[in-house]
């Protein structure tokens, strides 16, 4: 009798879990290669890209979501919302777009939009169930943004997956990042060429349960 | 002129978050560098973030932040780690110090696991960058 229960309960759980689409989300710092991964990540699993990623930073200025991307792997299975955000700053000044031929009131444009992206990435760090931080592994790792982001998740309890991007760069230092952030196992990808992508999935399914 | 505002933890302690976050960014608008005593919680950091971003404007571009914080090493012994969480359990958010300063002012804060250094920029630079505008 016991048994039979706890398979139903089993069952009822699973039914649950199937129904309910988990929201990963991509964070870190503008130019890190959030909308890259998020690419590489549909065009894997679902065939088409998500969003238009760029060098110039703050190309995402809104929060993107590509809803029910399903994961099937060795037997595994994994649904969920993925939620490409913008990426967050502490400061930002229209005319670092005006290096990148831009005009005057493009730029101011931008800035705006950009501002508001940081708020409404922000805003978003409550909803999301588990999150991915994205971050350029050319770059130095100690910024108080990536130590700000990670730093919130983990007070939120929100299981994270620490990503070092563009590897595939001659000036990337993967162990930088690992020095930076210890207690994270860093995942060292290039999302524009795809390498060690493979890894990358493993360990999303690890952390997408 | 660089001005330097220390505050002391115990001037804003009893302030509630928002008000805590209001009054450093006030003094950071007044072109001030502020070095507080402790560090903000991550929550209040990005609280800081979300009001610096409400207030970004032609003048003021943003804040660098940086925090100091002894915490304890991947590599101390257990002994090591003990004395940081008891200091840690008995000090709580004083530990430490936070530097926030106008991005306008400060081009960058460069940290690695052993120094800061915050690298400004020259006061002659920055009124000729204005006077542009």
């Amino acid at each position: 009798m016991m048994t039979m229960l706890t398979g139903f309960l089993r069952r009822l759980s699973f039914l649950f879990r199937r129904r309910r689409h988990v929201k990963l989300g991509l964070y870190g710092p503008p130019n890190s290669g959030k909308t890259t991964l998020a690419n590489r990540i549909c065009k894997d699993w679902i065939g088409e890209e998500m969003g238009i990623a760029s060098r110039i930073p703050h190309e995402t200025r809104e929060v993107v979501i590509k809803e029910k991307i399903e994961m099937k792997s060795r037997g595994r299975f994994l649904s969920f919302n993925l939620v490409d955000t913008p990426g967050i700053a502490t400061k930002i000044d229209y005319e670092d777009f005006l290096k990148y031929n831009m005009s005057a009131k493009d730029a101011k444009q931008r800035a705006k939009e950009a501002t508001k992206g940081v708020i409404e990435a922000i805003k978003w760090l409550d909803d999301m169930d588990s999150v991915i931080v994205v971050l350029d592994s050319t770059k130095d790792p100690y910024s108080q943004v990536n130590l700000t982001i990670i730093g919130n998740l983990a007070a939120r309890d929100i299981p994270v997956l620490v990503v070092g991007n563009k590897v595939d760069v001659r000036s990337s230092n993967l162990r930088r990042i690992q020095n930076a952030f210890p207690q994270y196992n860093i995942i060292g990808i290039s999302a524009l060429r795809g390498k060690n992508i493979e890894a990358f999935y493993e360990a999303l399914f690890k952390l997408v349960r | 002129m660089l001005t330097l505002q220390f505050i002391p933890r115990a001037e804003v302690e009893h302030l509630p978050s928002s008000s805590r976050i209001r009054r450093l960014l006030a003094l950071v608008k007044e072109d001030k560098i502020v070095l507080l005593e402790g560090r903000l919680s991550p929550t209040e950091e990005t609280e800081l973030i979300q009001r610096t971003m409400e207030d970004v404007s032609k003048d003021f571009k943003g804040i660098e932040l940086c925090t100091i914080y002894p915490g304890s090493s991947h590599n101390d012994n257990l002994i090591s780690k003990l004395r940081h969480s008891l200091i840690g359990f008995l000090l709580g958010d004083r530990q430490g110090l936070t530097v926030i300063g106008p991005a306008t002012i400060i081009k960058e804060i460069r940290r690695d696991p052993n120094k800061v250094q915050v690298i400004t920029e020259s006061i002659r630079r920055r009124k000729r960058r204005n006077s542009r505008r």
